[in-house]
């Protein structure tokens, strides 16, 4: 094709600069902005400032002349440190979600990964299945299961136990995060498995290895790709969730999400420090990643020397 | 002996992802409201779904935003894809970094990125926003899922098409897109299931008339018991049923007919 083609690319180019670009400069320029109040003059009152000058206004009885501007602050971005809280309580219970995902995938993605090629067909449209249902309705029907009252708790109640504390509890948020994203662990990781040779496992077993070195010195060093981005699916929307936080943990076990989420249309409205936090959970999303890509390529370097 | 653990292990996984669903599914024909006793069968919930303005209201909302958005989304994406091909190798990995973001990207910061941006814009939220919203989301998926078809195609097929007397233009539209169709038709699906399933951006960039279906059932759990969404679930479950199963017969069929003609040209 000409060169003329690449022309065709500039309608997208617009919309790029338009809708990705620029909002994410706005995040940027509103966590490092705060309104501030001044003067007539346009000079940055400081609070004594303002309190003395409104004082002068009431005695002598004038209306106070003020006006608003944006200034470039470090505020907001030392305020997130505010809620450090919040953030390590998010990124911990995403990475147990991660974790137990990654326990329960790895052996299930494995035998899904020897069978039959029509049982895989089938066992991988099983898999996808709940994930095409709305992830509102998945973790609705949780909802309905974990309640003090609800089906667990009286099947328990059958045997003379419980009923549990269940819902609104930290256990209840990390299931809630396994169950909506245990798909996203499997498919990878099943996607990598079903790329490993028999052959290669069987010559590893041939020469000796007895089925847990063929699993760890075979299968495992080969599924890493899988492992990593099976890492990244499932930490990436499990860290910054506000629905099953709120759905499951019943508000009072905020995560990051929630607490985004409540500057922007909640209560505690404040733009400036909603941006700070999306910021700042922006960039550890994007270290988060590159790290699981190291570990990815430096295994695919291994294997291949 | 590991067989049967291995069939066991299976089972206890695909029970953990499909008995809540089928909880619900049970629970949408229990005529009590409470979801743990049965008081007896009814289509009720049914009818008072079909009925239920607010829900009928935001179905239709999601399908025009869906379908609004995907077919933008599959012609700018499409074109893209084109453009990024023909690209300097520089400039083509920029942008195509640029193109992962909101794919890479928590949901939620895309939502408020955007948010931010229309209300700087000062564009009242409502059908607009979401529509612009929903193609952010969609056009990458069209690219990534087009430029591979473009990188296996031979790219003296459109040489050749100029040769034998096409236009720039014939040899586009008859050459180049029948080759990347696939692309382009998986680019248009997935668009169109991220779209009607999309809920975290939706929340941010919606406005009050323009709520679709993940809004209304999201308010309706809210409200704790509401018997309607069990039965919403059980519907959504079987029309995701049947595409799913449809799609993989068709897929079968397919794939045998590929053997079968192999077969014969081997023969």
């Amino acid at each position: 094709m000409n060169k003329k083609s690449k022309l065709a690319a500039a309608p997208y180019l617009l919309w790029m600069i338009v809708f990705i670009i620029v909002p994410l400069l706005l995040i940027a320029v509103f966590a490092f902005t705060t309104t501030a109040t001044c003067d007539a003059d346009g000079n940055v009152l400081s609070e004594e400032e303002l309190a003395e000058y409104l004082a002068e206004c009431e005695e002598n009885e004038v209306e106070p002349v003020l006006t608003e501007k944006n200034i470039f602050t470090f505020q907001n971005i030392l305020d997130v440190s505010k809620y450090s809280t919040v953030l390590v309580n998010s990124a911990w219970l995403a990475l147990i979600a991660t974790a137990i995902c990654l326990v329960i995938a790895y052996p299930l993605a494995y035998m899904i990964s020897r069978m039959f090629y029509s049982r895989q067909k089938l066992a991988l449209m099983l898999v996808m299945l709940p994930m095409w249902m709305n992830f509102l309705l998945r973790t609705y029907a949780w909802m309905t299961l974990l309640e003090r009252n609800g089906l667990i708790n009286k099947f328990f109640g059958l045997f003379g136990i419980g009923p549990f504390n269940m819902i609104n509890t930290q256990g209840a948020v990390v299931l809630g995060m396994i169950y909506n994203y245990l798909p996203f662990m499997i498919l990878p990781l099943y996607s990598v498995m079903t790329k490993i040779d028999d052959r290669t496992i069987e010559a590893a077993q041939d020469l000796g290895a007895n089925g847990w070195q063929v699993i760890s010195r075979v299968v495992m060093p080969l599924s890493m790709p899988g492992v990593a981005s099976g890492i990244t699916m499932v930490f990436v929307p499990s860290v910054s969730t506000f629905i099953i936080s709120r759905m499951l943990g019943g508000g009072t076990n905020m995560l990051i999400g929630d607490l985004i989420d409540l500057q922007f249309l909640g209560n505690a409205y404040n733009p400036n420090l909603g941006a700070a936090i999306s910021l700042v959970l922006m960039v550890f999303i994007f270290l988060c990643m590159s790290i699981t890509n190291q570990l990815d390529n430096e295994d695919m370097e291994g294997v291949l020397l | 002996m590991r067989k049967i653990t291995s069939k066991i292990y299976i089972a206890v996984v695909f029970i953990f992802l499909y008995a809540p669903i089928f909880v619900l599914i049970a629970n949408s024909f229990n005529e009590s409201k409470s979801r743990t006793v049965w008081t007896g069968f009814t289509f009720d919930w049914y009818s008072k779904l079909f009925h239920n303005e607010v829900i009928l209201k935001s179905l239709l909302n999601t399908l025009i935003v869906a379908a609004v958005a995907s077919i933008i989304s599959t012609i700018l994406g499409t074109a893209a894809a084109i453009g990024i091909y023909n690209m300097k190798k520089i400039t083509r990995a920029l942008v195509i970094n640029i193109t992962y973001i909101p794919i890479m990207n928590s949901e939620m910061v895309t939502g408020v990125s955007l948010m931010l941006l229309f209300v700087a814009l000062n564009i009242d939220l409502g059908f607009m926003t979401l529509i612009f919203a929903h193609i952010t989301f969609c056009v990458p998926y069209v690219i990534l899922n087009v430029l591979p078809k473009l990188r296996q195609m031979n790219r003296s097929l459109y040489d050749a098409a100029l040769d034998l007397g096409c236009n720039p233009l014939q040899a586009f539209r008859h050459v180049v897109i029948p080759e990347i169709m696939p692309g382009i038709v998986s680019g248009f699906l997935m668009s169109l299931t991220y779209s009607i399933d999309d809920f975290v951006i939706s929340y941010f960039t919606h406005g009050s008339t323009s709520q679709t279906l993940p809004i209304t059932i999201y308010s309706m759990t809210r409200r704790k018991v509401s018997p309607e969404v069990n039965a919403l679930s059980a519907i959504i479950f079987i029309v995701v049923l049947a595409i799913l199963l449809i799609m993989n017969l068709t897929d079968i069929k397919r794939s045998s007919a590929k053997k079968r003609a192999k077969g014969v040209r081997a023969e």
